[in-house]
């Protein structure tokens, strides 16, 4: 018996109409309905740090700092950063799509550890409320980066509030990546092999690893800063005998890692994207798999390289640089095999896929920038001017949130059993993937220039290029508004989705749009590779491609 | 040679120009890629739309092209690397007979002291083609001295020495930023270098009130402080002899032997425990907290200086 018997028929019950009221869904365990959660207050976060980023582009527009007070502006950057960094970005795909996706893609009932999952949520709100608080009370101004022993002795903001909220929500983070370790290892179907897995899997693995291993070192810098500020106790401020670099290295050995807890799972979205709507399997799967685990582990090694003009040792400089440009190999090689998957493929420009194309464009430019970074001589000139700002906006918005809203436009019908309006659709991304690149790209120019950054004043010359940057920021900001209302919209008009919209072959669309509480009825049990398409065989076309699957 | 291409900055310095070739190399090696995988994808994009009845191929990768795309990205990140910190060490020591200019930090203001004892906040003043060696530290927060004309950065830690150079080439008067953030007026913490030709820069030393030099200060400290009734440089004193030591190696009392340099010296004055010079015991007094961060530049100035008598001898 095939699995399409089982989904072809629209259940009568599913996840979401299982039960109704507040309470159901604030004590659910189902992986599915917190994810939902997490979609929704992160959603919120985004818009909080978005509308932050408005301010700071309507303030750079001049060069005289008119609109608000220096205070306030370090106050909108730091605020920025925290909630985009930590409320959004690091959570975002992980918590949204990988709760909701990695027990279905897995042929699993739910994660391993369902309470423990709703407990992150819990944490993670809790990090968020402390976090808010900071920003009604006052504000915070240190920077995300919260450097000593400005955070720890000088700043006369709510650090600590803000602190807490990035510490309580770290463990949030460590949770899940927990959670999905133990579930990858020990709730995979029959037959579902390593080797059979999802690219996404392989993808939330890896950042599993680092979210597990990094976000502890975070955890204990914060806390350090905690303890100088509140009990004078010297640890990074030299006046009390501390040492200021030390709360570099350890913001950074979990920093940088965090970049990669961003990237990762974006990369396994595109690998899902890309494979579906060039209806072939992934080029190279195991290289990509591989590549994950050796951007996981590299990129604990790597940490210096933010602090080349700090003072550190010039032999620790070297070894850095070296690292950093190894990081950058396998990454490559991802872009590479992305590319040779369209090869003799059978192309279909979905809004996902627009966002995946997007993304392989604005993810290989923010990495080529990085190579930049990773070499000495020039980092020297353009380390912490708005090049630095320009690169990791093209890695961690042009990559990592192109690839999330493609994620989230690929799944939307499964999550939510309704499809999204198409035309619209194509049209935000593409007006997406503009005002990116003409907010950003003027800001690598200005970096070069020698444009500080976090500089609320700034020479005349340097406005040509930051009016363009805030005339891209204001279609880059429209074009987000877009895909938020026709979203909200669908949920109520959108057309029902079938249980398989894309003809896509994970495991996932092989149950009815929206699942139901448990997902399967019975256990699948997998017997080919993922990204197995029929045409691919030669085999006639169906009206659903699904893996070959039987059910027990 | 880019000076005039309105994407680079004005190229001033000794290194500026070599900072932009290399600059330029990582341009055109980005472009090549950037270009290339786009003209790629699109043209795949556009050669393998959709069409009704054609199958998409069958084919799940290639080891020698794994191989080989990796090996050309690993290549060039190489020579980048290679590149990058070759010119990296080539221009970290200040070339010899550089002039020793003195800067401090602070919330949110740049000082800065000249060797010939002329102070100035939020600007210096320096003569064209000849080196100047900055050693910084900040009062307060990490700063950084940043001079894009320069190509120059180096971050200003409290607590430390941390020391930048640079030789203008071009006489004109360039940006000086501050590039780590430092708190509220971070933006405002800027102010100018103003490269002057040789004989210019003599008559604006002249025109600038003097005062004493920083190693005069020293010296009139080290008295002061009596720094002297221990390292008299006479046999049997109970401190060593500080003539002829800056920039040699120090043999300590535990086995270690460190660079007798700027935080060495610092380090010396603040917490003489932690590093006792073989063959003395350790009964040299703490003074943190009794020098202000001048009067420590200041001791260094003249420590500096004894250092340099002994090596003429
Ligand atoms: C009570 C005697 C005494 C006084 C006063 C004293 N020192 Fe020292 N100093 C020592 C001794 C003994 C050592 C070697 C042991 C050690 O390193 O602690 C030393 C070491 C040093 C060193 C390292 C020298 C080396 O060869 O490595 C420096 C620099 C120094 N002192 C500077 C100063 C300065 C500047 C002052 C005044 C502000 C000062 N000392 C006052 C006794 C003294
Ligand atoms: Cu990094
Ligand atoms: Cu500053």
């Amino acid at each position: 018996m095939s699995a399409q018997a089982t989904s072809a028929a629209e259940p009568q019950r599913n996840y979401l109409n299982a039960d109704y009221g507040i309470k159901s869904w604030l004590l659910t365990t189902d992986h599915k309905r917190i994810g939902l959660m997490y979609l929704l207050t992160m959603t919120l976060f985004f818009f909080l740090g978005g509308a932050f980023a408005v301010a700071i582009r309507l303030e750079l527009a001049t060069p005289h700092g008119d609109l608000v007070e220096s205070e306030t502006y370090n106050k909108l950057f730091t605020m920025h950063g925290v909630i985009m960094i930590f409320f959004f970005l690091i959570p975002s795909i992980p918590a949204v799509l990988g709760n909701f996706l990695l027990p279905l893609m897995l042929g699993a009932r739910d994660l391993a550890f369902p309470r423990l999952n709703l407990l992150t949520w819990y944490l993670f709100t809790i990090g968020g409320v402390f976090t808010l608080y900071a920003v009604v009370s006052g504000g915070v101004d240190t920077g995300w980066t919260f450097y000593t022993p400005y955070s720890s002795t000088y700043a006369n903001t709510h650090v600590i509030a803000t602190a807490l909220g990035v510490f309580i929500t770290g463990f949030s983070s460590i949770l899940t990546g927990l959670n999905f370790i133990v579930t990858t290892h020990k709730m995979r179907a029959p037959g579902l092999t390593w080797f059979r897995l999802p690219l996404f899997v392989w993808a939330h693995y890896a950042t599993s690893l680092i979210q597990i291993l990094g976000t502890p070192v975070l955890a204990t810098a914060i806390l350090l800063v905690g303890i100088e500020r509140l009990f004078g106790v010297g640890i990074f401020d030299p006046k009390l005998g501390g040492d200021p670099v030390l709360f570099q290295h350890l913001f950074w050995f979990y920093s940088h890692p965090a970049v990669y807890i961003m990237i990762l799972p974006s990369m396994g979205v595109i690998s899902e994207l890309i494979s579906t709507f060039a209806r072939k399997r992934v080029f190279g799967y195991s290289f990509i798999a591989m590549s994950s685990l050796a951007i996981a582990i590299l990129g604990f090694f790597v940490w210096g390289h933010h602090m080349f003009v700090s003072g550190q040792s010039v032999y620790a400089g070297v070894v850095f640089s070296l690292l950093s440009m190894l990081v950058a190999v396998p990454s490559a090689v991802k872009v590479f095999n992305w590319t040779a998957t369209l090869y003799k493929g059978s192309i279909q420009f979905s809004t996902p896929m627009i966002y995946a194309l997007g993304f392989l464009g604005l993810f290989t430019i923010g990495g080529l920038t990085g190579l930049f970074l990773a070499t000495l001589a020039v980092d020297v000139h353009v380390h912490d001017t708005y090049f630095v700002v320009a690169h990791f906006h093209y890695i961690m918005v042009g990559g990592a949130l192109m690839a999330y809203l493609g994620g989230l436009h690929f799944w939307w019908p499964k999550i939510t059993g309704r499809m999204y309006p198409e035309f619209l659709g194509k049209i935000s991304a593409v007006i997406i993937f503009l005002g990116f690149n003409l907010t950003f790209f003027p800001q690598f120019l200005l970096g070069y220039l020698g444009m500080p950054r976090r500089y609320h004043v700034y020479p005349d010359e340097f406005q040509v290029l930051n009016v363009l940057s805030s005339a891209g920021a204001s279609i880059l900001g429209l074009g987000y508004l877009i895909p938020m209302a026709y979203l909200v919209w669908s949920l109520k008009y959108g057309k029902r989705a079938p249980s398989n919209p894309w003809r896509a072959s994970g495991l996932e669309w092989t149950t009815p749009s929206p699942p139901a509480t448990f997902n399967f009825d019975r256990t699948p049990v997998v017997t080919t590779e993922a990204y197995h398409y029929s045409e691919e065989l030669g085999a006639p076309r169906t009206g659903t491609d699904v893996r070959e699957v039987e059910i027990v | 040679m880019w000076q005039d291409a309105p994407l680079f900055p004005e190229s001033a310095s000794t290194i500026s120009d070599s900072v932009d070739q290399l600059y330029a190399f990582l341009v055109v090696v980005s472009l090549f890629f950037a270009f290339g995988i786009a003209t790629v994808v699109v043209f795949f994009a556009v050669r393998y739309r959709r069409r009704q009845g054609v199958i998409p191929a069958r084919i799940h990768g290639s080891v020698q092209l794994e191989v080989v795309w990796s090996l050309i990205p690993l290549g060039l990140s190489l020579v980048m690397f290679f590149w990058g910190a070759k010119l990296y060490f080539a221009t970290l020591d200040p070339p010899p007979g550089a002039m020793d200019v003195y800067v401090t930090g602070k919330q949110w203001m740049w000082k800065v002291q000249h060797p010939t004892g002329q102070r100035e906040i939020n600007s210096l003043h320096v003569p064209v083609n000849r080196p100047v060696r900055l050693t910084m530290t900040s009062e307060d927060v990490i700063h950084d001295f940043y001079v894009p004309a320069f190509r120059t950065k180096r971050d200003v830690v409290p607590g430390r020495y941390t020391i930048a150079w640079f030789e203008a080439t071009k006489v004109g008067e360039y940006h000086l930023f501050c590039a780590e953030y430092c708190g509220t007026k971070h933006s405002e913490m800027i102010g100018s270098i103003t490269v002057m030709e040789q004989h210019d820069y003599e008559r604006w030393l002249t025109g600038v009130a003097a005062g004493e030099t920083p190693q005069e200060a020293g010296a009139r400290l080290f008295e002061s402080m009596r720094c002297n009734t221990c390292h008299s440089g006479q046999d049997g004193a109970r401190g060593p002899t500080l003539t002829g030591a800056f920039g040699k190696p120090v043999q300590l009392r535990d086995g270690r032997v460190v660079p007798f340099d700027e935080d060495y010296t610092r380090e010396s004055i603040l917490n003489p425990g932690a590093a006792v010079v073989a063959g003395f015991d350790s009964i040299m007094p703490t003074y943190e907290g009794q020098l202000s961060e001048d009067q420590l530049m200041q001791l260094l100035a003249y420590v500096k200086s004894l250092g340099a008598e002994g090596g003429d001898q």
